[in-house]
């Protein structure tokens, strides 16, 4: 953590002390964030990406009249044009509205997961730190039961034997986001639970579930900000990947894993297909992760060291 | 002289170590009334800390554990109350400060949220009473411009500027006790002093007891009522403090006074007790301060008694056994 750094002068009066408006940890960490461009670069993009996925296919319904799922007969197989931005599929659907449905689903799962990584996951290492000594040891071992479990071979027979079903997704996906969070979350506190501030707050006859939520779980933020910023484009890869395999999103509905290995087919001459989706995929993931880097970069500066 | 305040008696808190039970606090026992200052000497390790820590029941257990005795605050054994009731008593009717400023207030949160804490937690204030009670305090305490430097951050404070954040939030409920613990150990000289300047005068203004915990005989003799001397988890002499300068009884407690500087006398070398403070985990049998004392002989490797060598001055040595047999 940072290092006040005191003054060494006693002849300064503390009344001249309230004349420097001192910088919160927040206003560092975004000055810092700011002057990493790609980060900011990144930045951008992901929301040019995410306006494009949330209001894009409302826009294009209304202009042109295609919807995700409407099939044309007529227009099987078109390249790029100005009626079809991203050409059109086996069935004639328009790519451009496709990729940004894709889009929805594929961000859509990820945060989904990830709020199941930040309550389960951030809940469960503060408490386990926290309480420390056999609960902590029994929780830890449960973590480490779930992470010895092959995760996607799971995922994918859980799949299979019950339904193809979305919500079977988000829920499997969620289950395995959080067990690295757990484990960083309690680390943390391990850490912070010693220092002074927690002594005092017990001090005061502040209750354990107050110092765990109000005064310790608030420093752990810069971690689990970092470390949620990575869990979206990881979560993303994997529902591509079960979606790929055909075991995510179901057709109609389309996710990006969905559209890239529909694309896979026709590789050879209908390339669109394959780029336009794979291309959005592709430049998500990019921001998303450099945008993670440089949050990790700016709440945390000493861990560059490396 | 009615019931005391608090009563300690034959407090006993150990830690059990690989290297085997460590007994910080040994035996001790000290009355503390209403309003008084009592100042508790001793160094690294002596069990000062671990004494006021167990009188909270903040002892983290484990490895620590109170295995005895009794802390009576205004007729209750605090060691027998359940947790809930005991959170209800800490800051609201006894309240602690801590030695170093900078790590005792949460980095994250405004001065505003942990000081209205307090106040929202014991009193029942709604957040806009605790806002005002905060600044009330913050100027109590000697914060200029409370109203605006409350929504400042903790880094944004000075050393002594975060221990009078400290003493408002500690002081915010109006506690019958307050307990420091080396509250000036971190700060320099003229802010120490400015602190203890005000601790001084809150006292007297809200009638509040004060343990004063200090390796600094300095400290104790401006502040405290009554001094108790702790060596390796015991009180080896507790008096008045004049007393207690005037006529110590015990070696150790004359081995601290003579290593003090006097400023009017020119010394080549200052005085300092010989040896090191005892290993905690394998203390001799009798007399733990035997081994550094100038005066050591055969019967201390007995336990020594406590004795009375003056009025409520009280020793634990067999040099003050024999000199009274002797007079």
């Amino acid at each position: 953590m940072q290092t006040p750094v005191e003054p060494t002068s006693t002849a300064l009066a503390p009344e001249s002390f309230e004349l420097v408006r001192g910088t919160s940890l927040w206003q560092d960490a975004r000055r810092r964030l700011v002057k990493n461009k790609l980060a900011v670069a990144s930045a951008i993009v992901f929301s040019v990406i995410l306006l494009a996925v949330l209001v894009g296919p409302a826009i294009i319904a209304n202009t042109w009249g295609y919807t995700y799922d409407m099939t044309n007969s007529e227009v099987v197989y078109q390249p790029p044009s100005a009626a079809h931005w991203f050409g059109t599929d086996q069935l004639g659907r328009d790519i451009l509205v496709r990729s940004l449905i894709g889009g929805q689903i594929s961000l859509l799962v990820a945060v989904v997961a990830s709020v199941v990584s930040l309550l389960i996951g951030v809940t469960y290492g503060a408490i386990s730190g926290y309480l420390g000594g056999k609960v902590d040891e029994a929780m830890m071992r449960f973590v480490d039961i779930l992470y010895s479990l092959p995760d996607i071979f799971l995922i994918i027979v859980l799949l299979a034997f019950f339904s193809k079903d979305l919500i079977v997704l988000f829920a499997m996906l969620g289950a395995i986001s959080w067990l690295t969070m757990a484990r960083i979350v309690r680390g943390q506190v391990l850490s912070i639970k010693n220092r002074e501030f927690v002594e005092a707050a017990r001090a005061i006859g502040v209750s354990t579930p107050k110092i765990i939520f109000r005064h310790i779980v608030p420093n752990t933020l810069g971690p689990v900000i970092v470390y949620t910023t990575l869990t979206i484009p990881s979560v993303m890869l994997t529902e591509a990947f079960l979606s790929f395999l055909g075991l995510g999103v179901q057709p109609p509905l389309s996710s990006w894993g969905t559209l890239v290995q529909e694309g896979v087919g026709a590789i050879s001459v209908y390339p669109w297909h394959l780029i336009f989706p794979g291309l959005m995929m592709t430049v998500t993931l990019f921001s998303l992760n450099f945008l993670g880097d440089g949050l990790r970069d700016a709440l945390d500066p000493q861990a560059r060291a490396d | 002289m009615g019931t005391p305040l608090l009563s300690v008696r034959n407090l006993q808190t150990s830690f059990f170590t690989r290297e085997g039970e460590v007994r910080s606090v040994d035996d001790v026992s000290f009355d503390l009334e209403a309003g008084q200052t009592l100042g508790i000497v001793g160094e690294s390790g002596s069990g000062k800390s671990v004494t006021s820590l167990s009188i909270m029941r903040l002892i983290p257990t484990p490895p620590g554990r109170i295995k005895g005795g009794q802390v009576l605050f205004g007729g209750q054994d605090l060691l027998k109350l359940s947790d809930r009731q005991m959170r209800a008593i800490r800051g609201k009717r006894i309240a602690m400060i801590f030695q170093d400023p900078m790590s005792s207030l949460n980095p994250f949160l405004r001065i505003a949220r942990q000081l209205t804490e307090i106040s929202e937690l014991h009193l029942g204030l709604d957040r806009r009473a605790a806002r005002r009670r905060a600044i009330e305090m913050l100027e109590l305490v000697g914060i200029p411009d409370a109203a605006r430097r409350i929504d400042d951050y903790p880094h944004q404070f000075s050393g002594g500027m975060r221990q009078r954040v400290m003493i408002a939030m500690a002081l915010s409920c109006d506690p019958q006790l307050l307990i420091a613990d080396e509250p000036t150990t971190a700060l320099d000289v003229t802010i120490q002093a400015q602190i203890l300047e005000l601790i001084k005068d809150l006292r007297e203004r809200l009638g509040t007891a004060v343990i004063l915990i200090t390796h600094d005989l300095g400290v104790v003799a401006g502040m405290a009522d009554r001094v108790a001397v702790m060596y390796a988890g015991k009180i080896v002499e507790s008096a008045p403090t004049d007393s207690l300068f005037a006529r110590p009884a015990h070696p150790y407690t004359q081995g601290l006074l003579r290593s003090m500087p006097d400023p009017l006398q020119e010394v080549a070398e200052l005085y300092q007790i010989p040896g090191l403070p005892p290993d905690m985990t394998r203390l001799p049998p009798g007399c733990a301060f035997a081994p550094r004392c100038p005066h050591a002989a055969e019967p201390c490797s007995q336990p020594p008694e406590t004795v009375a060598v003056g009025a409520a001055h009280r020793s634990a040595c067999w040099l003050n056994v024999r000199s009274e047999t002797r007079a």
